[in-house]
């Protein structure tokens, strides 16, 4: 090996790494608010790039469908507990959100000529349709066990996980797609090709921690969600409520996963299930953290990144057992460096 | 008496069914499938439902025994008789190993990691050449019984089943005995079990590898049904899928195991042949509909179907007569008057509050030394650094000359120390008699093998009997066969007691062992201890009724904010200035 295809291959790393890095965050994110190991995370990352693939060959995307789905069932829900309470004048507010909006959107994406508008315009779209999933799903299959233990919320996540990923498969069908590249710039830097691409992905993600930064800095509901994520009963007694931050927190996870989605269809062909093996990687990233601290997963991301690309090149059948053998070590380095005592439940 | 009826009912049943030329061929199939899955699931019942570990791997080790047979016998022409116990071993040792590197993580990382070591293991699979790549394995031979060539379906049937049995009968016995009673202590029950003598890692390791070990054996039997293998059928999404049996089954429940496989077999059948058709392409839709079952199931009935069918039957757990059988040894109690305990200078530090501050005191064989103070004192923190759930920062704690300072939890209890706690630690669901069984762990030393094979039940009688007498003893012998969850909480403390007593203690702590008793109990409880001490018994006691300490105490210490404040008879510690004080706020 020599120094440009070292460079070649750190410069892949960390591109996948940016995006291992986005999914850490709101994995660790939807832990800590909300104790979900959310497995499904991946699911919107692959949802998002097929969504816009689908746009692409101007063919409507069979998540619309999903998104009319779960909205009504959603509705159901929501009207059920709003009559039980005694609340039934929340009914409008609640259709208008979960019936007419994905009918709006529906009808929108029918009378537009899907193939022929802007890429920024096609992710706009697509982020308008994945995104409400996240909290729909999180009202339908996590608000009901909001008290239950982590390892029941898990088992529910693999559930979701399972039922999102066939799914895909009845949306998109088995074969992959990669979408239209943002840019096909390519700047030299010495020896080294940078592309476009890269960079973007890379730009983007920097941008999005950014944000997220300044949100849980800076605004009321950040702080409540921080708020929640270290002490959830005393969140509670100053009054944060648990469903709206259980909302929140799955509505930022569900835009997260959707534009890691945009970054990574141009890069890699994205099949149905591909997205639980990104999300997975996003984990193992989440876990060098401890499941608690951003940066340090963050960090781990990039590490999963670069890791990842070195193995492909010298191994690259045994690329995903190394990445995800890490794992092993890493998990090893927690159980030695925490203790516990008390048990749960 | 209708159990005894239904088990063998069951096996007669299942023995005829491949005999009636009537049942179609492919039900014969789904049978087979059925067993394959309930042999991997019976282990995720003592992995997850009874041990709280949850495994999404099991498909891995499932393909570990197929693919160890499938080489064998096709590269080396091995017996498959042999292949199987290699095969056993193989699987047992591989969990050996991920479960020492991943069993010490807590609640939510260990799920995460049989997730990554799953999915390794099958990539491992599918790119080894000697293994057939993805393609696998084929031309694996017929697995031959006293010369009878099982080679068709209904043959081997009776092979299946006969394992199945065989794990059903072995997970029985296992769960209703000494090692039975660790592993079924091991969700929420692992600090008392600790404290009661119990290796709690060994268990968690052993639960593991026993799990392993029956995946293993399904991945035999599959590779000589299928008589050819691939990596798919190893993924994590099949792994997952034996999850999910046991949770619709009842994870808690050994014929759920059965159940769940029967029922995630059946319907993933039906569903692949209607779901294709109807979305009019193919495709394994049907994890669609399982993992909406699975959620709709955990929001309403998250133990699964096997206790709604128990509550529809009125099914009532057995009620065991507790057997007659010889006393357990017990050991030497100290001689009068010989120091017991030696506390000095034992300091304990949570970050900048110093819970217990050089605190120093003596306790001789014989004597009930009571340990007063206000809440948040450091009473309980001094219980916790004696029996080694807190690792003091500074000082010495000597039991009958010996440093126990940095021993385990379980080697403390074994030298004779017996504990309760101040909020109270049993296993709500188990008998009351199992409870207290646990304080006898280490008075017998059944491990198992003996227990599964049904060998040890002579002192699996004396551990129960154990059991039995202590709680006469402490005024419970009424509430043997009741679950322990539904005793009063004032029972609830005896009954740890009782628990404490089985352990065969020279120095006994009782934390708030009177809080919620009426007066007549505790006046029952107060004889108990009086006649405990004069057996030898010391006994180190944490109370806030002040009757109860003042009539039964020798001697008193006192301690305040981690200080011991000071020490003596009842009637002059009445009278100290500084204890007044500190209880009713500067009398003086």
């Amino acid at each position: 090996m020599d120094t440009t295809i070292a460079a070649i291959l750190l410069q892949d790393g960390i591109t996948n790494g940016a995006i291992y890095a986005l999914l850490a965050l709101a994995l660790v994110l939807v832990f800590a608010v909300t104790r979900v190991i959310f497995v499904p995370q991946g699911e919107f990352v692959s949802y998002g790039a097929l969504t816009v693939a689908a746009m692409q060959y101007g063919v409507m995307p069979g998540t619309i469908w999903l998104l009319l789905a779960a909205g009504v069932l959603t509705a159901l829900v929501e009207l059920t507990r709003a009559f039980r309470a005694g609340e039934l004048r929340r009914a409008p507010r609640i259709l208008t959100f979960y019936v007419g909006y994905p009918v709006a959107l529906w009808l929108l994406l029918r009378s537009l000529p899907l193939g022929e508008l802007p890429m920024a315009l096609q992710i706009a779209l697509m982020l308008a349709l994945i995104v409400p999933l996240g909290p729909m799903i999180y009202r339908l299959a996590f608000q009901p066990l909001a008290e239950a233990s982590v390892l029941v919320l898990l088992i529910v996540a693999i559930a979701v996980h399972f039922a999102l990923q066939g799914l895909g498969l009845l949306f998109f069908g088995p074969e992959g797609s990669r979408t239209a590249a943002f840019t096909e710039l390519m700047f030299d830097v010495g020896v080294l090709s940078v592309s476009g691409q890269s960079l973007f992905v890379v730009g983007a993600t920097v941008l999005l921690i950014v944000a997220l930064y300044l949100f849980f800095e800076r605004t009321l509901y950040g702080k409540a969600l921080r708020a929640t994520a270290i002490n959830r009963v005393g969140a509670r007694l100053v009054g944060v409520s648990i469903p709206l931050s259980g909302t929140l927190t799955f509505t930022l996870a569900a835009l997260i996963g959707a534009l890691s989605g945009a970054l990574i269809g141009p890069i890699t062909t994205v099949y149905y299930d591909s997205g639980f093996l990104i999300g997975l990687k996003g984990f193992v990233a989440a876990i060098i953290g401890g499941l608690v601290s951003y940066p340090v997963a963050a960090a781990g991301a990039i590490l999963v990144g670069v890791m990842e690309a070195f193995a492909a090149f010298w191994t690259s059948e045994f690329k995903e057992v190394i990445v995800f053998t890490l794992i092993i070590p890493v998990l090893l380095w927690r159980s030695l460096t925490s203790q516990h005592v008390e048990e749960e439940e | 008496m209708r159990e005894k009826y239904l088990i063998p009912a069951f096996v007669l049943i299942l023995a005829l069914v491949p005999l009636l030329p009537a049942v179609p061929e492919f039900w014969i199939t789904l049978l087979n499938y059925i067993g394959l899955a309930a042999i991997v699931v019976l282990g995720l019942v003592l992995l997850t439902g009874i041990g709280g570990l949850v495994s999404f791997g099991q498909a891995a080790f499932v393909g570990i025994g197929a693919y160890t047979t499938a080489y064998l016998t096709t590269a080396y022409d091995v017996s498959p008789w042999l292949t199987l116990p290699i095969g056993l071993v193989l699987t047992g040792l591989s969990a050996w190993i991920i479960g020492a590197i991943t069993l010490r993580l807590s609640g939510h990382f260990l799920p995460l990691s049989t997730l990554a070591w799953g999915i390794s293991i099958y990539f491992v699979f599918g790119n080894i050449n000697a293994l057939g790549r993805h393609d696998g394995l084929t031309g694996i031979p017929v697995v031959e019984l006293f010369g009878l060539e099982l080679m068709s379906g209904r043959r081997y049937f009776y092979l299946i089943w006969f394992f199945v049995l065989l794990a059903v009968f072995a997970t029985k016995n296992l769960l209703d005995s000494r090692p039975g009673r660790a592993i079924r202590a091991l969700k929420g029950g692992g600090v008392m079990a600790e404290s009661c003598g119990v290796a709690i890692e060994r268990f968690r390791i052993l639960i593991f590898v026993y799990a392993a070990v029956l995946a293993g054996l399904s991945g035999w039997l599959y590779a000589h049904l299928q008589r050819a293998v691939n990596p798919t059928p190893f993924g994590i999404g099949q792994g997952i899928e034996y999850l999910f049996m046991a949770v619709i089954g009842g994870a808690g429940y050994v014929w759920g195991a059965l159940l769940g496989a029967g029922i995630f077999t059946v319907v993933e059948d039906v569903l692949q042949d209607v779901l294709p058709a109807l979305l009019g392409r193919s495709g394994h839709f049907e994890i669609i509909v399982f993992g909406v079952i699975m959620v709709l199931l955990l929001q309403y009935a998250r133990d699964g179907l096997w206790p709604l069918i128990l509550q529809a039957v009125n099914h009532a757990g057995a009620r065991r007569q507790v057997p007659e059988a010889p006393p357990l040894p017990t050991r030497a109690k100290p001689e009068a008057e010989e120091p017991v305990l030696a506390v000095r200078r034992a300091r304990k530090e949570f970050g900048g509050l110093v819970a217990v501050n050089d605190v120093s005191f003596e306790m001789r064989a014989g004597e009930i030394l009571g340990l007063i103070g206000p809440n948040g004192a450091g009473k309980s923190t001094i219980f916790n650094v004696i029996t080694g759930l807190l690792q003091a920062n500074g000082g010495e704690i000597l039991f009958r000359g010996e440093r126990l300072n940095g021993l385990p939890p379980r080697e403390i209890a074994r030298r004779g120390i017996g504990r309760t706690f101040q909020h109270v630690r049993l296993l709500p669901t188990m008998t009351v008699l199992e409870n207290v069984a646990i304080g006898a762990h280490l008075r017998a030393r059944s491990g198992p093998v003996a227990a599964m094979l049904r060998l040890e039940r002579r002192q699996e009688a004396q551990l129960l009997a154990e059991a039995a007498k202590q709680l006469e003893r402490v005024g419970l012998g009424a509430y043997l066969n009741e679950q322990a969850g539904n005793l009063a909480l004032g029972q609830q403390r005896i009954l740890e007691i009782a628990r404490a007593l089985c352990i065969d203690p020279v120095l006994l702590l009782l934390d708030e062992p009177a809080a919620g008793l009426r007066y007549k109990e505790k006046q029952a409880l107060a004889a108990v201890l009086k006649q405990l001490r004069d057996e030898g018994v010391s006994i180190l006691l944490v109370e806030h009724d002040m009757d109860f300490v003042m009539g039964l105490t020798d001697r008193l210490v006192v301690l305040d904010f981690g200080t011991k404040l000071a020490e003596g008879q009842p009637r002059e510690i009445q009278t100290n200035p500084a204890v007044l004080e500190a209880y009713l706020g500067g009398v003086a």
